[in-house]
């Protein structure tokens, strides 16, 4: 009867799959970003620029609230900084709990 | 053209301007807004004409229309869990936009709308303002120690809190750029090799055959687009979906 098996088999990776077996293990996350020298590159340079720009605008639009300029801005410009220094961080360190929820790595 | 007096201008292309003569320019309908009732109306009878016969044995179009539906799915299931199914028409739409406007951009005489930062940071503030709105929901305050990690020492709290939502702030801002840049660089690259083609090829006898290098190259270009315009849909969509297991986990 390994048809029979071979069908268990498959419903029950479905239904794991699926999530309507709330016991099963779930299968390791599939595809993910792109991970070639250029796609981490690019993501990189975009990490960064962008928190340079939301912490730059942020303290560029505090100062004009505020009439401090240019202080805010300086201090926004160094948040952003470090903001973007902390997302390209999280880009190489592997991501908590991707796929795998309750398998207690998050 | 592009090659009009001898400079490359490979950014007209860019430029906005009303279609259908007096009618569009007074309701201010430009190329932009076509296509982008075109790329709604084909995703559409994709979906209608393409699921229609329901079969067992799905034909082209139907496959067409399954993949794409299946695609999505399982990337929400394995990026979000199977909580995220409820972000499934989300997603979906988003994707199969964005995809569809990078795919008919690459067409001649058409317009890539995805190429404005306004439009690509549209979409990105919605996938900002439901995520936000989405933690803020399952989580309710909770979700603001999401700025400050467990396990960190407290004397660093202003500083940590600061520049995780400086970060998270910046989530918005990456998705738009990345997307916006990629098909700008994009279109501007064939824009200005086709010059060259154009440029070359009036250059006496032997014009003709050097313009077949950058002719080549514009070959091998549009091929490279067409990973490209699939590559960054799929990396949006799918960013959405990280976005999105962070609002439902938060960690």
């Amino acid at each position: 009867m390994t048809d029979r098996n071979a069908f268990k088999q498959r419903l029950d990776a479905a239904r794991a799959r699926q999530g309507l077996d709330p016991g099963a293990t779930k299968p390791a996350a599939s595809g993910g970003l792109p991970t070639g020298n250029w796609g981490i590159g690019l993501r990189a340079g975009v990490e960064v620029v962008s928190a340079l720009i939301a912490g730059a605008g942020l303290g560029f639009a505090l100062d004009r609230w505020l009439g401090t300029w240019p202080w805010l801005f300086l201090v926004g410009f160094m948040l952003g900084a470090a903001a973007g220094v902390l997302n390209v961080y999280r880009l190489f360190s592997p991501r908590k709990g991707a796929g795998n929820v309750d398998d207690g790595k998050d | 053209m592009a090659a009009e007096g001898k400079a490359i201008d490979a950014l007209h292309q860019f430029e906005l301007a009303t279609v259908f003569g007096p009618v569009g320019a007074s309701v201010g309908l430009t190329q932009s807004n076509l296509f982008m009732i075109i790329s709604s109306g084909l995703i559409i009878a994709l979906m209608i004409y393409g699921m229609r016969p329901r079969a067992v044995v799905p034909g082209r179009l139907q496959s067409v229309a399954e993949s794409a539906y299946s695609f999505i799915d399982d990337m929400l299931l394995s990026q979000v869990g199977p909580e995220g199914r409820r972000f499934f028409p989300f997603v979906f739409t988003l994707f199969m936009f964005v995809l569809f406007g990078n795919m008919l951009g690459l067409f001649p005489y058409a317009f890539t709308y995805t190429s404005h930062i306004s439009l690509t940071f549209a979409l990105a503030m919605l996938v900002f303002l439901l995520i936000t709105v989405v933690a803020l929901a399952l989580h309710g305050s909770k979700f603001f120690g999401y700025f400050f990690p467990e396990g960190a020492p407290l004397w660093l709290a202003p500083i940590i809190i600061r520049v995780e939502v400086v970060s998270y702030i910046s989530r918005p801002i990456s998705l738009s750029i990345r997307l916006f840049a990629n098909m700008v660089a994009g279109h501007v690259m064939l824009k200005v090799f086709a010059t060259f083609v154009v440029m070359l090829g009036a250059l006496g006898t032997f014009g003709p055959f050097l313009a077949i290098m950058p002719l080549a190259i514009n070959v091998a270009l549009v091929g490279f687009e067409v990973l490209v315009a699939f590559l960054q849909a799929y990396v949006f969509a799918i960013l959405t979906c990280i976005y999105l297991h962070d609002a439902v986990h938060l960690h």
